[in-house]
């Protein structure tokens, strides 16, 4: 019955899948599917085997889906598409999730071969992107695109992709400021070298030449590459609240200022060095905690779930593709098997039975009636129906939930993070000693030494142990969790991490594995029967009927004379006098109640009831330890989309008091955290479809559990994939560990502040001191973090 | 020692050449991809014997 039976494995040549079925043979090499030999033959045709030569079964099964693509080919939806277009040729970049070997980079710089009207195709391989350049009056998009989906690189379309973020053009400015602060930090260093030994008298003519240039290029790091430090200084000043950039800024400030009257009045070397290198070192902290992930979006929302267009049935009833923008109230849209409703709408015309498994986490399909309401998010499964929208797209039922204040909060007001917390104290403080020892000097009568000691205090009380420190290490957690199948938005989601106190899941998805449902069967099949049934499953591309198919693995094929699949009830097949009914209760034997219990499929072959198939979702593998390990520490909930059926069973996994709630909407799971918010819980989210989208978004960290992380996941904190789980608690001590590091190198940092304010406030403060105060503090600090964070996650036994 | 002040205008001018160098290939987008190239450089060229191969249906 499982495939464990199977005792002679042959792997298809082009996706590597093990044949269960007879191979289909071409060019004495072995497919699993039609998919699978169609691509290889395109590619042979075109001459382009050398694809199998860099990865042995380099492909990815696809199931054959029937596409419309008119749309492409509409002037409107095509301009937004392109990134350049003029009489003779178009630029267009695709996101291609299937890339992910040297085979796919060489084939997709390939496609000239398949069609000449490719002139160029150019891969990102970690964006997985391909930019390719064609002539679009003799390859229209719409064939393009149907070139990559016929070699298995189906690009992903979607209204999001159309706003691509030039997050790239910011990156870029940084790198420059990155590279001028290098510069001049290397030039300053080289001229200040002479100081440093003591000069001869011969040497001194090149004082003030020294000087000149020095001051040269520390101007360069101040007014150029510094210049974020004062905006966002200046602009936090604004709204009265102190960052970490103002003490910084100011400390910039006073840099230049006393170099800049130094070298002018010819009283000293000024501190060209430790400014150009403290500017050098900040922006390296910066870029530190600028690192992203290429490959993956947090920033998803429902659009990218939706399609670019739908096809509109116009008063002539002919067929015309419109954006999904431009949908008005009253049209008629034509939706077809497995395409999305975009909108609200009644259905006008077919019988329509959505998953709306995404939307509510509800996995059961539901049938639905002529003029009954369809909400947004529907997937249509069986044959295509015809629906008049009701509300514009952005005001569906679902997209409304992207109205919630939640989404327009912005990133920034969730809870402050330690470093602009400590900045505000830290500044005050080193303010407070920098007036007094001037206030000291004045006092005493010295005017020049009460000067020297005020800007030599601000000098070398630098929090840029803060600035650097921080993102340093908690890059270096990224950079672990990253490796342990956990990817965090930026650094600051890991100082949430370690502050969450309650952890919510949500069922269907997160705790729930979708793809290694258990499968029962209620009943007795003989042998026969078994491929009856399994020859009538493998026909219907409902998911459960899937499901059955793997389940009885391996059974004979016997092909059906007659087969008829209506939707949202059941199949009917006819084997050479052989009648099989499977589907819903009431479709199999109508004359029995029935009995809305969910994901069952019954069977009757030649009038007789043979029984029915029961799918039982499992949880996850690591599940079990993961609450036993988090319940001692957490609060936890559980919410889910999902009938309550199954609370018997969560019941053996979490323990009694723990709450859960069913049958919960979008909007209610958004409310329920936000009530548990109220209650003063910082609250961890964990989630995966849409429908978890605004709780994830309103939580303090909205965690988008996933099993195939280029899948889509709703905008979140982070992603974690699913055979990650168990490590939670390990990424919650590290996460805390970082935190206690940061903690610590801010102490260590004090000490070295307190050696150069010991000098400073005497006034005492040679430029030599600072230049090397600066980056002794540094350097302890960075080896420290680093040895810190391997040590920490050597104990939590994360690579 | 005048030597000096010409061999310091020229390690400056050097260093700013070096300098511009990097900000061509950064607006190049010589940076933009550290990946990819490492890959691509690895292909063979295709053999044009292979032209004649055949596709059995």
């Amino acid at each position: 019955m499982t495939s464990s039976d199977t005792s002679i494995k042959t792997l298809c040549f082009h996706c590597g899948d093990n044949i269960v079925t007879e191979p289909l043979i071409v060019d004495d090499k072995l497919f699993c599917c039609a998919g699978c030999k169609g691509v290889y033959q395109i590619l042979a045709q075109n001459n382009l085997c050398s694809y199998y030569n860099y990865n042995s079964s380099p492909g990815e099964k696809k199931s054959y889906t029937e596409q419309h693509l008119e749309y492409l080919n509409e002037p409107g939806i095509f301009s937004k598409l392109v990134d350049y277009t003029d009489e003779k040729r178009t630029l267009i970049t695709f996101y291609i999730p299937a890339i992910h070997c040297s085979s796919c980079l060489w084939l997709l710089e390939h496609l000239h071969k398949i069609h000449p009207a490719v002139a160029h195709s150019r891969v990102d391989f970690l964006k997985k992107q391909v930019e390719i350049t064609f002539d679009h009056h003799e390859l229209p998009l719409k064939s393009l695109v149907e070139i990559l989906i016929s070699i298995g690189y189906e690009p992903l379309i979607s209204l999001q992709d159309i706003v691509k973020d030039k997050s790239n053009a910011v990156n870029r400015e940084l790198i420059l400021k990155i590279a001028v602060s290098g510069f001049c930090m290397g030039n300053v260093m080289l001229f200040s070298f002479p100081e440093y030994l003591g000069l001869s008298s011969l040497e001194h003519q090149f004082q003030t030449l020294f000087g000149w240039l020095n001051l040269a290029f520390a101007s360069v790091a101040t007014f150029y590459c510094s210049r974020d430090f004062f905006v966002s200084a200046w602009g936090s000043l604004k709204n009265k609240v102190i960052n970490l950039d103002t003490p910084l800024a100011l400390i910039v400030a006073v840099l230049f200022m006393r170099s800049a009257y130094e070298i002018i009045s010819g009283a000293g070397p000024g501190f060209s060095d430790t400014l150009t290198g403290l500017v050098f070192l900040l922006l390296m902290g910066r870029w530190v905690k600028q690192r992203t992930y290429n490959h993956i979006s947090f920033n998803r929302d429902y659009r990218s779930y939706f399609p670019v267009a739908v096809t509109l049935l116009n008063e002539e009833g002919i067929e015309v593709p419109v954006p999904i923008n431009d949908l008005e109230i009253g049209a008629r849209i034509l939706v077809r098997n497995n395409e999305i409703v975009p909108a609200d709408s009644i259905l006008m015309k077919g019988t329509g039975c959505f998953d709306f498994s995404f939307v509510t986490g509800e996995s059961q399909p539901q049938s639905k009636v002529l003029g009954e309401i369809i909400y947004a998010g529907g997937r249509q499964i069986g044959e295509a129906i015809e629906l008049e929208v009701v509300k514009p797209v952005s005001q569906s039922y679902l997209t409304r939930l992207w109205n919630n204040e939640a989404f327009k909060r912005s990133d920034q007001s969730k809870i402050k993070n330690f470093n602009d917390t400590i900045a505000q104290y830290f500044s005050l403080a080193v303010i407070a000693i920098a007036l007094v020892s001037a206030g000291f000097w004045w006092y005493m009568g010295d005017t020049s030494k009460g000067w020297d000691a005020f800007s030599s205090v601000l000098i070398v009380a630098c929090p840029c142990v803060l600035a650097l420190s921080t993102p340093l290490t908690l890059s270096t957690v990224l950079g672990i969790f990253d490796r342990n199948d956990f990817y965090l938005k930026n650094t600051d989601v890991v100082e949430q991490l370690a502050r969450i106190d309650t952890v919510v899941f949500d069922k269907t998805g997160t705790i729930s594995c979708p793809e290694t449902n258990n499968l029962t069967f209620s009943g007795e099949l003989t042998l026969f029967e078994g491929s009856l049934v399994s020859s009538v499953a493998r026909n219907s591309s409902h998911p459960l009927s899937r499901q059955i198919t793997k389940w009885l693995d391996g059974k004979d094929y016997l092909k059906a004379d007659s087969y008829r699949e209506i939707p949202g009830k059941g199949i009917s097949a006819f084997f050479d006098r052989h009648e099989v009914l499977m589907g819903s209760r009431s479709f199999v034997s109508p004359q029995a109640l029935s009995l809305s219990n969910a994901s069952t499929v019954h069977v009757r072959i030649d009038g007789q009831y043979k029984g029915y198939f029961k799918i039982n979702q499992k949880w996850r593998t690591s599940l079990k330890d993961l609450i036993v390990s988090l319940k001692v520490q957490y609060r936890l909930h559980v919410i889910s989309g999902d009938h309550s059926d199954e609370k018997k069973d969560l019941m053996e996994v979490f323990p009694e008091y723990v709450p859960m709630l069913f049958n919960q909407s979008p909007q209610d799971k958004l409310e329920y955290v936000q009530k548990l918010q109220v209650d003063q819980n910082v609250v961890m989210m964990l989630g995966d479809g849409l429908n978890d989208a605004g709780a994830l978004r309103q939580s303090d960290l909205g965690v988008a559990v996933t099993d195939n992380i280029n899948n889509f996941t709703p905008g979140s904190d982070a992603i974690l994939k699913g055979s990650a789980m168990g490590k939670l608690p390990q990424f919650i001590s590290q996460a805390k560990s970082a935190v206690l590091i940061i903690k610590c190198s801010f102490m260590i940092a004090t000490i070295y502040n307190l050696i150069g304010v010991f000098f400073a406030v005497q006034g005492r403060l040679y430029p030599l001191t600072a230049a090397i105060l600066m980056p002794m503090s540094t350097i302890t600090i960075i080896i420290l973090t680093n040895l810190a964070n391997r040590y920490f996650a050597k104990k939590y036994r994360l690579r | 020692m005048n030597i000096l002040y010409f061999l310091i205008g020229t390690s400056v001018i050097m260093a700013l050449l070096f300098l511009a160098a990097f900000f061509w290939a950064l607006k190049n987008g010589q940076h933009d991809d550290m990946y990819t190239p490492a890959v691509r450089m690895l292909f063979d060229d295709d053999k044009p014997e292979e032209e004649k191969a055949e596709v059995k249906e």
